[in-house]
C-alpha cells in the first residue's frame, strides 16, 4: 500500500475573493466558507476567524482540530464522511501543512478547552504553532445534545475538506512529498525475517456523549477491536467525537499525524517490522475492558507479535484497561510499553494511575493532567472565555476579572496528548 | 552578593565527643566547624557557612520539641538564604534530627534546606516530602562524594533557579510528579523503550507502578449463625449534616457512628458526601452504598449472630494510601477488641 | 484500608466494590463484585423489588464469601 502526502507548507492565512493558496498563504473566500457551513440548519450562526502562531488570542471552548486535506483531483476526504465510504491510505493526499481548522462553539459536554497563540500556555498545545482557521458556531435554541455534537463534528470536517479542495482546484503546488509505503504483514515477513514484529494498540475513548471515536465513520463504541493498515490511519480512516478531557482527546488531526504510527514506520525494515494499527476500545463496563483487551492480544499472537506499543486516551477508569492491555500482553509473552498521562493531582502527591499492574514494566509519561498553570489574558478571544468556569480543569474561580485564568494542564488542548505527540513527561521531584 | 548559609552538624562532628555526649544541649557557634569546612569549599566563593548549629543527637531525639525550637531561633537570629543539615550517613537519630531541623526551618523560614543521609536512614522516610535530601553512603566515608552535590543542589535552590528530576539534580524524590519537557517527544520515547525491551537491554521506565502490600487471607468464620459482623464503607455514607466534616475526596478522618438503633438508611438520618460518584441514587436510599436495610433482615432472621452496634465510614476518592492505611489499621484494631467475626466493606 | 483492617483484625473481610481489578491490586482478599460505581449495593434504577433483592443476594455472597477457606485473592462471582 503506498500513501503520498503531497505536503504544501501554509506559513500564512489572509481572506480574499477565492479559496487558494500562493506563497505559502493560504487565503479564504470568507463568504463561500462560511455559506457552506450554514447550510447546516442546526447552526444559527456561522463565522471564521484567523488565530496565527505568535499572536496574543485566545481560542475557546475549542472541539476538534481537522488539517485541510483532499484527495488530489477527487475533492473529498474522510471516507464516510466527506466522501463516499471506501478505503483511506493509498493514491495522493492534498495537505495544507501547518494549517488547523479548529471547531469552537457552546460546550456540548464539560471536556472540551482551549488554546492559547502566544504565553505560558502555547507550548503545551501543537495549536499554538499552526495557522489556525477557527470555525464558531452557534447550534439552533434547544438543538439536542448529541444532533450539535454531530453538526459541530462534521463541520470542521467539512470545512477542512473545503479548504484542501479549493486549494487542489486553484493549483497548489506541493513544497514537499512524503511517502508512506509498506506490503501486507507476510510480504513484510518475509523481507524481514529477523527483525521483531511490532504491533501498535490505539485505545479510543467509546463513552458516549463527546466520548466517542469514528472508523471510517463508524462509532467505536459497539464495535470491536480490528487491524488496519498504518497508512489508514495517516490518510483518514479514523475521526475524533470527544474531548475527555480536552488535554488528552487524540484529535482527528493527531490522528492523522498519529506520531507512534510515524516513528514505528521510520523504523521498519530498519529496526523493527510493523505490523499494523489496532484500533480499540475503553468500555464502560468491566466486561467490555476484559473483551477489547482480549481481543487485542488475540489479534496481535495471531499477526505473531513480538511487542506492542499501546497509547491511551483519557485517565481514570482507562487506566484499568491500559494495565488489562499490559498485563495480558506481558503474560503472553509480548514486550509492551505503555503510554499515557497521569493524574497526579495538583500537587503532584497523589497516585498518578486508578489502577496499577506489575506486569506494566514500560511506562511513558506525557504529564501530569492536574498541574496548574497561570495563563495571562490575551488581547483577542475568540468563542466564550467564561466557559472555563465549567471545563474540566477550570472552575468557577478560573477566570479572573481581568481576563487572565489559573487553570490545570487538563483544560488546554492536546497538552497531555497520549499517542505521545509532545514532549512532556513527568518525572519525581 | 556571597550567600549567607547556616549549617547544623552534632556533637559527634563538632569534635565534641561520641556517645557520652549525646545530650549536648544546642548550641551556635560563628562561623564553620567539622564537615562545614569540606561544604564551604565546595560552595566555590558563591555562598559562606556564616554559623554552625550543633546539638546532640540524644538531646534532640528525647527532648524534640525544645531542640527545635532552640535551633530555630538560632538559624532565624542569622538570617540565612539556605539552611543545611548533615550529612547524617547511616545514624538513625542523627537522620532523624537532620531531617527534622530542616523540615521544620523549610516550614517556618521559607528558606531552602537541604540535608544528606544514607538512603534507608529512617530519616528519609519521615523527611523526604519536606526537605531536600542528597542520598550518601552509610559511613562518613561518603563526606567528599555527598557535599559537592549538597553544596551545588543548595546553591540553585538559594538562587531560585528551576528545579529538575529528582534523578538529574541528585536528591531522593519527595514523592511527586512533576511535568518537564524531554528532548524527545513521548512517541519516539516509547518507540526506543520498546527496542531496548525487545533486545533485552536495560530500559528506565517513566513510572513505577506503586508496590501494594498482599496479607495472607484471614480464616473464614465457622459459625455464622453466632458471628458479630461488622459495616464499614469508603462511600462516603455519613450522618445527615456530616457532623464530623469528613473531606468529600482527600480524606484524613473517618467517622465512627453507632447504629444500634437503626433499621434504616434513609435520606433523613444518613447522606453520602463522597466527591467521586453521581450520588443521585445514594442520597434517595443509602443503603445502595451500605446495606444496613437487608442486614438488619437477616440479623432478625437468625442468617448471623448479631450486627456490630457501630459503623466506620470515609471517602475514597483522592485518598492517600497513607491516610487508607492509618485508617484500616485503626479500625482493625476497634474491631478486634470489641471481638467482631467478620468485616463486610463497601466501596464506590 | 481492607487489606489494613484484615490484617489488624485477623478476620476475614469481605469487599463489595464494582471494579475488581483495582480491589485485586490494593490485596483485598475476599471480593464480591458490586453492581455499579454510585451504588455497589443495589440496582435503584430497577425499583425497590429488585433492588432489595440484588441487595440480599450480594450480602449473602459476602456471607458465603467469609464462611469460604481461600488460601489467594478470591473473586466470589454471582453463580
Amino acid at each position: 500500500m503506498r500513501l503520498e502526502l503531497h505536503k504544501v507548507h501554509i506559513k500564512g492565512l489572509d481572506f480574499a475573493e477565492t479559496t487558494h493558496v500562493k506563497d505559502g498563504v493560504l487565503y479564504v473566500n470568507k463568504e463561500e466558507a462560511e455559506a457552506l457551513i450554514a447550510e447546516d440548519r442546526n447552526f444559527s450562526k456561522v463565522s471564521i476567524d484567523f488565530a496565527r502562531p505568535g499572536e496574543k488570542t485566545r481560542i475557546i471552548p475549542v472541539k476538534d482540530a481537522v488539517e485541510p486535506r483532499v484527495k488530489i483531483g477527487k475533492g473529498n476526504y474522510f471516507p464516510g464522511f466527506m466522501a463516499p465510504m471506501g478505503k483511506a491510505g493509498e493514491g495522493d493526499t492534498l495537505v495544507l501543512d501547518g494549517a488547523a481548522v479548529v471547531t469552537c462553539g457552546p460546550i456540548v459536554a464539560f471536556q472540551e478547552g482551549f488554546i492559547d497563540m502566544s504565553g505560558p500556555a502555547a507550548p503545551y498545545s501543537p495549536f499554538s504553532e499552526t495557522y489556525n482557521i477557527v470555525l464558531s458556531v452557534e447550534p439552533v435554541d434547544d438543538l439536542e445534545k448529541h444532533l450539535y455534537e454531530t453538526s459541530l463534528r462534521e463541520a470542521g470536517l467539512k470545512l477542512a475538506v473545503y479548504l484542501a479542495r479549493r486549494a487542489d482546484e486553484n493549483g497548489a503546488k506541493a513544497d514537499e512529498v512524503t511517502v508512506f509505503e509498506k506490503g501486507d504483514t507476510f510480504e513484510e515477513n518475509a523481507k524481514y525475517p529477523d527483525l521483531p514484529k511490532v504491533v501498535y494498540v490505539c485505545m479510543n475513548i467509546t463513552q458516549g456523549l463527546l466520548h466517542d471515536t469514528y472508523l471510517y465513520a463508524a462509532d467505536l463504541r459497539p464495535s470491536l477491536p480490528t487491524l488496519i493498515h498504518p497508512n489508514e490511519v495517516l490518510d483518514g480512516a479514523m475521526v475524533s467525537g470527544n474531548c475527555v478531557s480536552a488535554c488528552d482527546k487524540n484529535t482527528t488531526w493527531h490522528h492523522c499525524h498519529n506520531p507512534i504510527v510515524q516513528a514505528l514506520y521510520a523504523r521498519h525494515g530498519k529496526e523493527l517490522n510493523f505490523l499494523g494499527v489496532i484500533p480499540t476500545q475503553e468500555s464502560t463496563i468491566l466486561d467490555g475492558k476484559i473483551r477489547a483487551s482480549q481481543m487485542n492480544l488475540s489479534i496481535a499472537r495471531q499477526l505473531g507479535a513480538d511487542g506492542v506499543i499501546v497509547s491511551e486516551e483519557g485517565y481514570g477508569n482507562p487506566d484499568t484497561d491500559l494495565c488489562l492491555n499490559a498485563k495480558n500482553f506481558e503474560k503472553a509473552g509480548i514486550k509492551a510499553v505503555l503510554v499515557s498521562d497521569e493524574s497526579a493531582g495538583t500537587d503532584g502527591a497523589s497516585q498518578s494511575l486508578a489502577d496499577a499492574t506489575p506486569e506494566l514494566t514500560g511506562f511513558i509519561s506525557t504529564g501530569n493532567v492536574n498541574e496548574m498553570i497561570e495563563v495571562p489574558a490575551m488581547d483577542k478571544v475568540i468563542g466564550y472565555p467564561e466557559s472555563i468556569a465549567v471545563l474540566s480543569g477550570g472552575a468557577e474561580e478560573s477566570l479572573r476579572p481581568d481576563g487572565s485564568m489559573y487553570v490545570e494542564l487538563q483544560s488546554i488542548i492536546a497538552s497531555t496528548a497520549e499517542i505521545g505527540f509532545n514532549k512532556l513527561g513527568c518525572e519525581w521531584v | 552578593m556571597t550567600l549567607r548559609v547556616v549549617h547544623y552538624i552534632n556533637q559527634f562532628y563538632a569534635g565534641i565527643g561520641g556517645e557520652e555526649k549525646a545530650d549536648h544541649q544546642p548550641e551556635l557557634r560563628e562561623g564553620i566547624v567539622g564537615p562545614g569546612t569540606g561544604l564551604n569549599a565546595a560552595f566555590g566563593g558563591e555562598a559562606e557557612i556564616v554559623a554552625t548549629v550543633i546539638c546532640g543527637d540524644g538531646f534532640y531525639g528525647e527532648h524534640t520539641d525544645e531542640a527545635r525550637a532552640k535551633c530555630l531561633e538560632m538559624v532565624k537570629a542569622q538570617k540565612p538564604d539556605l539552611f543545611v543539615a548533615g550529612p547524617a550517613f547511616n545514624a538513625g537519630r542523627y537522620g532523624f534530627a537532620c531531617g527534622d531541623i530542616a523540615a521544620t526551618v523549610a516550614a517556618e523560614l521559607g528558606i531552602p534546606t537541604v540535608t544528606s543521609m544514607y538512603q534507608e536512614n529512617p530519616g528519609v522516610e519521615l523527611y523526604s516530602k519536606k526537605t531536600y535530601i542528597v542520598p550518601c553512603a552509610d559511613s562518613a566515608r561518603g563526606m567528599g562524594k555527598a557535599l559537592p552535590v549538597i553544596a551545588k543542589l543548595g546553591l540553585k535552590l538559594a538562587k531560585g533557579e528551576a528545579m529538575g528530576p529528582a534523578r538529574e539534580e541528585g536528591y531522593i524524590h519527595r514523592g511527586m510528579r512533576k511535568s518537564f519537557f524531554h528532548e524527545k517527544s513521548g512517541a519516539e520515547r516509547a518507540v526506543e523503550m520498546l527496542l531496548k525491551k525487545l533486545r533485552g537491554e536495560e530500559f528506565r521506565t517513566e513510572y513505577e507502578m506503586p508496590t501494594f502490600k498482599k496479607i495472607p487471607p484471614a480464616a473464614p468464620v465457622k459459625d455464622l449463625k453466632h458471628a458479630k459482623i461488622a459495616l464499614v464503607t469508603s462511600g462516603g455514607i455519613v450522618p445527615a449534616g456530616n457532623p464530623d466534616r469528613i473531606r468529600v475526596s482527600s480524606a484524613e478522618s473517618y467517622g465512627e457512628y453507632d447504629i444500634s438503633a437503626l433499621d434504616n438508611l434513609t435520606p433523613e438520618n444518613y447522606e453520602s458526601i463522597h466527591g467521586g460518584y453521581d450520588r443521585q441514587w445514594a442520597n434517595i436510599d443509602p443503603d445502595v452504598v451500605v446495606p444496613l436495610d437487608i442486614m438488619r433482615e437477616l440479623e432478625k432472621e437468625g442468617v448471623f449472630g448479631k450486627l456490630h452496634d457501630k459503623f466506620y465510614t470515609t471517602t475514597g476518592t483522592g485518598t492517600a494510601v497513607a491516610f487508607a492505611e492509618k485508617f484500616g489499621r485503626e479500625i482493625g484494631e476497634k474491631l478486634k477488641k470489641a471481638n467482631v467475626d467478620a468485616v463486610i466493606l463497601t466501596s464506590t | 484500608m481492607t487489606r489494613e483492617i484484615e490484617n489488624a483484625a485477623g478476620v476475614p473481610v469481605v469487599q463489595i466494590a464494582t471494579i475488581v481489578p483495582i480491589m485485586l491490586t490494593v490485596g483485598a482478599n475476599r471480593i464480591v463484585p458490586g453492581v455499579a460505581i454510585p451504588h455497589p449495593t443495589g440496582k435503584p434504577e430497577l425499583g425497590e423489588e429488585v433492588d432489595r433483592a440484588a441487595r440480599k443476594e450480594l450480602i449473602m455472597r459476602a456471607f458465603h464469601a467469609m464462611t469460604t477457606p481461600i488460601t489467594e485473592q478470591t473473586i466470589f462471582e454471582k453463580n
